[in-house]
């Protein structure tokens, strides 16, 4: 942990946040620091605690969208939205951990739900945020569909709060599928799996998550709808691929372990790799060269989690971020276009947030 | 050639950069590219460039940013906001030549294309593999996907699947500055913040991709298309309010007012329930047994909303000749009047009755007639302003109606823009929906990919200086009925 040579502010309102911005000359925006490599910058940075700056302030089902302050935690808005029935389809990673909305759309953590409708850069509308000088702009919609300027909402997903210290954000949300079934295919070997992923991924079954730990011989799989059509449809897979059902109650743990990254405990290194699905084997392999290592593919081949005892990881040949513990912010090939110097600066000319060096 | 006026320096230098035969300058070429499907704008340019490959278009784009000299980039011209309406100090870049699929990976689900691919191509050749391009907006026979990149088009199904930016996984771009950059990559994963979700939908103002990676999505394997005649919008209106309160999410929910159908059975035959005064079209799609179940929920849903009729398309051909009667409303509307104003306004769906009384009651007192059609399950607008340019004043009331009902839109806490973009069209909108501090955020962003303001001028921001306003009609392509405005 570094150091903090300045006490932690607390803004209670978007308006207080802005000020909290404007008091120091370096400062970092952090959520419930459930990806706490994110935000391990130099002691010179003033910490701007969101976890006060906390509520729904607007939610309207019929809308399907609703508005929520960053530090609100991602448990509170499921908890509101499964009132009504509704979901954020690509399951916020870190639920339970008590991950904040606006720490998770900061460091773009999708979950396994992200496989059928896309991630959050897909359901988020909008952002009110502070820029780096200090004033408070809102930028894209609270409707759901907003082609007025430039697309500043999907910009933060990813971007660390290193270009503003967001206020609230709109989501887009869907109504949540009746019931779901959740399968395990069994695989024999790293190659079967990978074809398994591909091939489960271009049925016709529409199948909300397709997700495989990396050393064991498996690859789990959640179909939503309507109860009256996944009986047949759970038949259908199974005779096609070699499982079983599993039961809910034990469906909710294998969720877990995903969305909490259970599975990687008690490591305490955690990266991630944007993947793609014909490298599945090939990241097994990186994964299992490093001693003690584990992996976890998620979202069909798309993204691949590595948890590990240190940093040191192995040159990675995807581009990725280390999101816990040890090691360097960014892993593997990293462009850095002069353009991203120029957008800095456009959006925080004086550096108050730290770069995405750092 | 018609030209007789020499060519200006700054031109004969850009003819020397290129192969030769890329470069027109004739005035019969270059009248060619004078207006988009905002035919109310028009400006020539200096030049019309053809590139060839995308080495070509990077070093025209250099080539600007060394000279200062404004560039539009254009695909097939069909932006109803103006999009890529010239300037006269600048030239067009024309980008239909770049229309290779330069990847279809049918395993991994995506393609990379080069800009001037038509967007109904992408889903052609996806389709003997199972897959489809989600996004399709009415014009997908001819537009191309580099300008659904630049405006972040939508289309009838963006409430379950989003817009062009919820497509683009990744692309290569010439910024305007003459940098190459990429952005993302073939995994759904984004690593880092979101470039290639800032770059979609920046209105030709950052510069031009040149390579633009696109998720295909398994075609849903069984479509329940259902048409629902009413006998006041109204009830259309309170029938997607059910639709949307069951949970369902259908793929696709839309309604025509009484002028739409008008035009529509006038244009393409189209066959509506006889005594309506709205039709609504609502499209399940999925997973036989999902749809049938699901189908069961519509179904009494829409018999308990009083309708007029529910027809339910009993094969693929009745299903598509609901969307051709549906789709080609707009062009339709062209027969009922010489000129129109379409618009893109969004509001949030609970206030959509309450938005068509107001449009109504504006028409009618401003004598300014106003066709509907709109994307009711995402609250997107496509009111149709009808009038004669011929005629003194109609184009200023037609505006000025235009103008009441974007401000309506921002006031309701909605958007002056779903799908078209700002463009030329609404720019003077913009700092309606956004205060000083918001413009000049968005002014410093544009500065920083673009600090000569050559790319695109004159789009999305507004100026002081206006070009000058004509009225011609239709646009050429749509008196043919090749495009469409939605």
């Amino acid at each position: 942990m570094t150091t903090e040579a300045f006490p932690t502010l607390y803004p209670t309102t978007p308006d207080e946040l802005a000020e909290a911005v404007r008091s120091a000359p370096r400062v970092l925006a952090v959520g419930a620091g459930t990806k706490p490599r994110l935000s391990q910058v130099g002691s010179d940075v003033v910490r701007i605690a969101t976890t006060k700056l906390s509520g729904i302030i607007e939610y309207e089902p019929s809308e399907f969208t609703f508005t929520a302050l960053a530090g609100t935690t991602v448990r509170e808005i499921a908890a509101t939205l499964a009132k009504r029935g509704q979901y954020l389809p690509f399951d916020p990673m870190l639920l339970q951990a008590g991950a904040t909305i606006g720490g998770t759309v900061a460091a773009g953590m999708s979950g396994p739900g992200r496989w059928r409708f896309g991630g959050l850069r897909d359901f988020i509308l909008g952002v009110r945020f502070v820029d780096g000088t200090g004033r408070l702009v809102r930028m894209g919609g609270k409707v759901v569909k907003n082609a007025a300027g430039f697309d500043i909402p999907k910009f933060f997903v990813g971007g660390l709060g290193r270009f503003g210290a967001m206020a609230e954000i709109t989501f887009k949300v869907f109504p949540k599928p009746a019931a779901s079934i959740t399968f395990q295919v069994a695989t024999k070997d790293p190659a079967a799996k990978a074809r398994v992923i591909q091939a489960v991924a271009n049925t016709r079954w529409e199948l909300d998550a397709v997700e495989a730990p990396v050393s064991e011989a498996v690859v789990f799989l959640r179909l939503g709808g309507p109860a009256a059509s996944l009986e047949a449809l759970s038949n259908e897979i199974m005779t096609q691929f070699p499982g079983h059902v599993i039961p809910e109650e034990n469906a909710v743990e294998v969720w877990r372990r995903v969305g909490e990254f259970a599975w990687s405990q008690p490591l305490p290194t955690l990266g991630k790799v944007a993947l793609t699905p014909a490298r599945v084997v090939e990241f097994t392999g990186w994964v299992q060269s490093q001693a003690g290592a584990r992996g976890w593919i998620g979202a069909a081949g798309n993204v691949g989690f590595i948890a590990r005892r240190d940093g040191d990881f192995a040159a990675s040949p995807w581009p990725g971020i280390v999101l816990r513990g040890e090691g360097p912010l960014w892993l593997g090939p990293r462009s850095d276009p002069a353009i991203s110097r120029a957008v800095k600066a456009a959006l925080d000319p004086d550096q108050r947030f730290p770069t995405l060096d750092a | 050639m018609t030209r007789s006026v020499p060519l200006s320096p700054v031109i004969q230098r850009l003819v020397a950069l290129l192969p030769a035969g890329r470069v027109l300058t004739g005035q019969a070429h270059v009248a060619a590219y004078e207006c988009d499907g905002l035919t109310a704008f028009q400006a020539k340019p200096l030049a019309v460039v053809v590139p060839e490959t995308q080495e070509e278009v990077i070093a025209v784009v250099r080539f600007c940013a060394a000279e200062k000299l404004p560039f539009v980039a254009r695909g097939s011209g069909t932006s109803l906001s103006g999009g890529s309406l010239p300037v006269a100090t600048g030239i067009v870049i024309t980008l239909n030549r770049l229309n290779r699929i330069l990847t279809l990976d049918i395993h991994q689900r995506f393609a990379v294309v080069e800009p001037g691919v038509v967007n109904l191509a992408v889903t052609t050749a996806a389709q003997p593999y199972g897959l489809h391009y989600a996004p399709d907006p009415s014009s997908q026979s001819v537009c191309t996907i580099g300008g659904n990149v630049a405006f972040n088009a939508g289309g009838a199904h963006c409430l379950k699947y989003g817009m062009t930016s919820n497509h683009v996984l990744g692309l290569k771009a010439v910024l305007a500055t003459g940098e190459v950059v990429e952005f993302g990559s073939a995994s759904r994963e984004q690593i880092g913040p979101d470039w290639t979700g800032l770059f979609v939908g920046n209105e030709g103002l950052f510069g031009i991709a040149l390579e633009i990676t696109l998720q295909l999505l398994p075609r849903a394997e069984v479509f329940h298309t259902v048409l629902a005649g009413y006998g006041t919008l109204e009830q259309a209106g309170d029938a997607v309010t059910a639709v949307v309160a069951s949970g369902l999410l259908p793929g696709a929910i839309e309604i025509m007012d009484a002028l739409a159908l008008e035009a529509a059975t006038a244009a393409v035959h189209a066959d509506y329930p006889p005594g309506c005064e709205a039709v609504l079209i609502v499209e399940l799609e999925g997973p036989r047994e999902v749809v049938a179940a699901d189908r069961e929920r519509l179904d009494a849903i829409l018999a308990a909303s009083n309708p007029i009729e529910v027809r339910p398309a009993r094969d693929a051909k009745e299903r598509l000749a609901i969307w051709k009667g549906r789709k080609s409303a707009f062009s339709a509307v062209g027969r009922l009047s010489p000129d129109f104003i379409v618009q893109d306004g969004v509001v949030p769906r609970r206030r959509l009755g309450e938005a068509l009384r107001k449009i109504n009651a504006w028409s009618r007192e401003m004598g300014v007639r106003c066709a509907n059609v709109f994307h009711a399950g995402d609250g997107n607008l496509h009111p149709l302003i009808l009038y004669d340019g011929r005629e003194e004043g109609a184009l200023q009331r037609a505006e000025e109606l235009a103008g009441r009902i974007l401000k309506m839109c921002v006031e309701m806490g909605g958007s002056i823009t779903g799908e078209h973009g700002v463009g030329v069209e609404k720019r003077e909108y913009l700092p309606v929906m956004f205060n000083a501090v918001e413009v000049d955020v968005l002014h410093r962003l544009h500065e920083a990919f673009d600090p000569f303001r050559i790319a695109n001028p004159g789009k999305m921001f507004p100026v002081a200086a206006a070009p000058a306003l004509s009225h011609s009609g239709l646009h050429p392509l749509e008196k043919a009925g090749v495009i469409s405005r939605e």
